[in-house]
C-alpha cells in the first residue's frame, strides 16, 4: 500500500470532452477506510471522476492512483481491488437476486461455495431472505440498490465506488443504506460516495464539493461549515454553487481559499 | 465464463421479445416455405410407357398404382406421346419401363426404369419422383427377399423437364437461412449488448477484471449456439418435410454459415457501438440488415432485373454473396472452387466489421 495510507491520490487530473472540460486539474487524496463524499450539482463531473478513477475512462491529462496502481497504466489491476456501483441501477433486472450474485461472484473469480455464503450473508444482513428467488423487477428500488451494494461488495474490494447510490430512494431507505456504508467502512473498505443529498453530506468523514469540473472546497463537514460560517452543509454547497454565478463581489480570492485543504 | 453464458440464456428465455423472435421463427419459416408449395400429394395424374409388358412391369405399375398417391391416366404406347401428354398439363409424371424388363432383371440382377416429371411445380416433382423411386425400391427388396438373396437393382432415372434447376422453392430455402442467420446473430445480439448499455450494467461489467473480449465472447456465444440450431431446424425441415436435397458437402455449408455467423455478430456489435439505446439497435438493424437482405440480396427479386445503381448496392450486401455460396453448395453440390471469391468477400468483411468495432469501442473508453 501506499505511503501515507492513501488508498486514492489524485494529481491534476484532468478530463476534456473536445473543448469542453469535464475535470479540471484535480487534487485530492482519499485515507483508507475513509468515507469520502464527492459532492456537486448534476453535471459538476462527478461521474467523469469516478468513471476515471474504476477504469472505465482515460484521463486526458494528470495521475490518479488506486489501491497502489496508476489507474491509467493498470487499469486491469485496479479493477481486482474495486467495487463500483454505476449511477444507473446495475443489477439485472429479469433475473432473481439469488441469479444476480451468482452471476457478478462468478466474474469476479469467486468459488461457488464462497458465492452462496456471500449471499446468505448480505441476505441476512438486508432482512431480505424471502426475496431470494424474486426477479430484480419485482422489488421496490430502495432495497434494489442495498443489494447493488451487496452486490458491489460481494469480492471485498479496497474500495468502493457509490455514484448516486441513493437517487430517487425514500428518506427512510436511505438511512438504511448508509447503515450499510457505515458498516462496511468499519470492515475497513475505503467508500467514495456521489451525492447531491446534503443531509448525506453530514454523514462522510469528509467531503470534496465539485462546481464546472473544479474542486472548490475539501475538508469534513465540520471544518467546511466553520470555514464558511453557517450551520448547514446546504448552506455551504449554496454558496458555492453561487460563487460563479456572481463573480464580480468577493471576485477570485475566495476561489482559492476554498481550495485550501481544511482537513 | 460459463456463468456469463448462462446469465445471457436467462435474459433470452425471460424476454418476450427474443421469445418472439426465436419461436416466430419456426413459424416465419413453415410461411415462407409453405408460399409456394403444395405438399399434399394425392391422386396425382400420370402415365405409363410400358416397352415391355411383362409380368414385372405389370406387378410394379399395379404396386404404384393402388399407392393412393397416383392417378394412371394413360397407357402410352410410343416416346412420341409423351411430350403432348405433359403439354396437355394434367400430368405430372411418366413411368417409362425399358423393353425387356422381366428378362434383364434375372439374367443380369438389374433393369431401368426412367421417370420424367413435369417440374413446374418443383417441389411436387420432388415429392413424386420421392415416392415412386421408394414404392420402386421396395419393390425390389421384397422381390429379392423372396427369390433368397440374388442381387437386384432397379435402377431408377429421373428427369426433371421444363424447370431442370428446380427454380422457385429451392430458392426459398437459402434466402431464408440468410435472413434468419442475419435475424438471430446481427438483430439479437445488437439488442442485447445495447440493452446492457442503457441499463448500466455494462459499466458493472467493464469494471470487473473480465476483459472486454471476454464480455464480447460471452455475450455472443449464446446466439452462436441458438444461430446454429436454427440453421439446423431449416435444414432438416428442408431436406425431410420438402425434401430438397442437399447435393454439396455438408461441413463444408455449415462451415460456410458459421462464417457468416460471425460476419453477423460482428455487424451486430457493431451496431451496438454506435446505437445508444435498444429502440435505436433494432431500428438500425431492421433498416441497414433486413430490409437491405431481404431486399437486395436477390432473394426475392432477381438481381440482374435491379436498376443498375441497385445492382452496385447489392454487391455490399454480405447476403448477396452468401445465398450464391449456399446455392452452390445445396443445389449444385460444386466444391469451394466454385465460390473461393465470394467466400474471400465475406471473409473480408467479417475482418472490416470486426475492426470497425473494436475501434468504435476504444474510442468510447477514452
Ligand atoms: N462522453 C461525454 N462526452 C461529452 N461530454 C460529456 C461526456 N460525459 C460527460 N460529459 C459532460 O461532462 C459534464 C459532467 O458530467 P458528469 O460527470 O456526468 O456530471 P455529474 O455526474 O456530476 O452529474 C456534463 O456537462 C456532461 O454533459
Ligand atoms: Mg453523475
Amino acid at each position: 500500500m501506499n505511503k501515507n495510507d492513501h488508498i486514492i491520490e489524485v494529481r491534476d487530473l484532468v478530463k476534456r470532452f473536445g473543448s469542453f472540460t469535464a475535470n479540471d486539474h484535480l487534487n485530492f487524496t482519499v485515507s483508507k477506510g475513509e468515507i469520502f463524499g464527492f459532492l456537486g450539482a448534476n453535471g459538476a463531473g462527478k461521474t467523469t471522476a469516478i468513471k476515471i478513477l474504476s477504469g472505465l475512462s482515460k484521463p486526458t491529462s494528470g495521475v490518479a492512483i488506486v489501491a497502489g496502481f496508476d489507474v491509467a497504466k493498470y487499469p486491469n489491476k485496479v479493477k481486482k481491488n474495486i467495487g463500483y456501483m454505476s449511477q444507473h441501477f446495475s443489477l439485472y433486472d429479469d433475473m432473481t437476486v439469488k441469479e444476480n450474485f451468482r452471476f457478478y461472484g462468478g466474474i469476479f473469480g469467486l468459488s461457488r461455495k464462497s458465492i452462496r455464503e456471500k449471499t446468505e450473508y448480505y441476505l441476512e444482513k438486508l432482512k431480505m431472505q424471502n426475496f431470494r428467488n424474486m426477479l430484480l423487477k419485482q422489488i421496490p428500488l430502495g432495497w434494489k440498490q442495498k443489494l447493488a451494494f451487496s452486490v458491489a461488495n460481494i469480492h471485498e474490494p479496497a474500495v468502493v465506488f457509490l455514484d448516486e447510490p441513493t437517487g430517487g430512494v425514500d428518506p427512510i431507505t436511505r438511512r438504511q443504506f448508509w447503515e450499510l456504508i457505515y458498516d462496511s467502512a468499519d470492515k475497513g473498505t475505503t467508500v467514495f460516495v456521489t451525492t447531491h443529498y446534503m443531509d448525506e453530506a453530514e454523514y462522510c468523514e469528509r467531503v470534496s464539493i465539485m462546481s464546472e469540473g473544479r474542486i472548490e472546497a475539501i475538508g469534513s463537514p465540520g471544518k467546511l461549515k466553520e470555514e464558511f460560517g453557517v450551520n448547514t452543509m446546504d448552506e455551504v454547497f449554496v454558496q458555492i454553487a453561487r460563487t460563479p454565478l456572481d463573480p464580480p463581489i468577493g471576485g477570485t480570492d475566495r476561489g482559492n481559499s476554498f481550495k485550501k485543504q481544511v482537513n | 465464463m460459463w456463468a456469463f453464458i448462462k446469465k445471457e440464456f436467462f435474459h433470452i428465455f425471460r424476454d418476450y421479445r427474443s421469445m418472439v423472435i426465436l419461436f416466430g421463427m419456426p413459424i416465419v419459416q413453415v410461411l415462407l416455405f409453405g408460399f409456394a408449395i403444395t405438399n399434399e400429394i394425392n391422386d396425382a395424374q400420370i402415365a405409363i410407357l410400358d416397352h415391355s409388358k411383362d409380368v414385372v412391369t405389370r406387378e410394379l405399375t399395379q404396386k404404384i398404382v393402388s399407392s393412393n398417391y397416383f392417378l394412371l391416366v394413360e397407357n402410352l404406347e410410343s416416346n412420341n406421346q409423351i411430350e403432348a401428354e405433359f403439354k396437355k398439363g394434367d400430368i405430372k409424371q411418366v413411368v417409362i419401363f425399358e423393353s425387356g424388363f422381366a428378362r434383364k432383371l434375372e439374367k443380369e440382377g438389374k433393369a431401368s426404369i426412367q421417370l420424367l416429371l413435369d417440374a413446374s411445380e418443383p417441389n411436387t416433382a420432388n415429392m413424386l419422383n420421392a415416392y415412386t423411386t421408394g414404392i420402386i425400391n421396395t419393390y425390389s427388396m421384397q422381390k429379392m427377399i423372396n427369390s433368397n438373396a440374388v442381387p437386384l437393382s432397379i435402377q431408377v432415372d429421373s428427369k426433371m423437364l421444363f424447370n431442370p434447376e428446380l427454380k422457385s422453392v429451392y430458392m426459398f430455402v437459402p434466402g431464408v437461412i440468410t435472413v434468419l442467420l442475419m435475424l438471430v446473430s446481427a438483430m439479437m445480439t445488437s439488442i442485447s449488448i445495447t440493452r446492457e448499455k442503457e441499463l448500466g450494467t455494462m459499466e458493472a461489467l467493464l469494471v470487473s477484471p473480465l476483459k472486454p473480449i471476454q464480455i464480447i465472447i460471452g455475450k455472443v456465444t449464446p446466439y452462436v449456439l441458438l444461430s446454429f440450431i436454427n440453421l439446423v431446424v431449416i435444414l432438416l425441415l428442408a431436406k425431410f418435410v420438402f425434401l430438397m436435397p442437399i447435393r454439396g458437402s455438408l461441413v463444408l455449408l455449415l462451415a460456410e454459415c458459421l462464417l457468416f455467423i460471425v460476419m453477423a455478430l460482428a455487424l451486430g456489435i457493431l451496431i451496438s457501438t454506435i446505437s445508444k439505446t435498444q429502440q435505436q439497435a433494432m431500428m438500425m438493424s431492421m433498416f441497414a440488415l433486413m430490409l437491405p437482405t431481404i431486399l437486395l440480396s436477390g432473394f426475392i427479386f432477381p438481381i440482374e432485373n435491379m436498376p443498375l445503381i441497385l445492382q452496385y448496392i447489392s454487391h455490399l450486401m454480405p447476403p448477396k454473396w452468401f445465398i450464391i455460396i449456399i446455392k452452390n453448395i445445396m443445389l449444385k453440390g460444386v466444391g469451394i472452387s466454385y465460390f473461393w471469391k465470394e467466400t474471400l468477400i465475406i471473409a473480408f468483411m467479417t475482418v472490416f466489421f470486426i475492426g470497425m468495432s473494436v475501434k468504435k469501442f476504444k474510442i468510447r473508453l477514452e
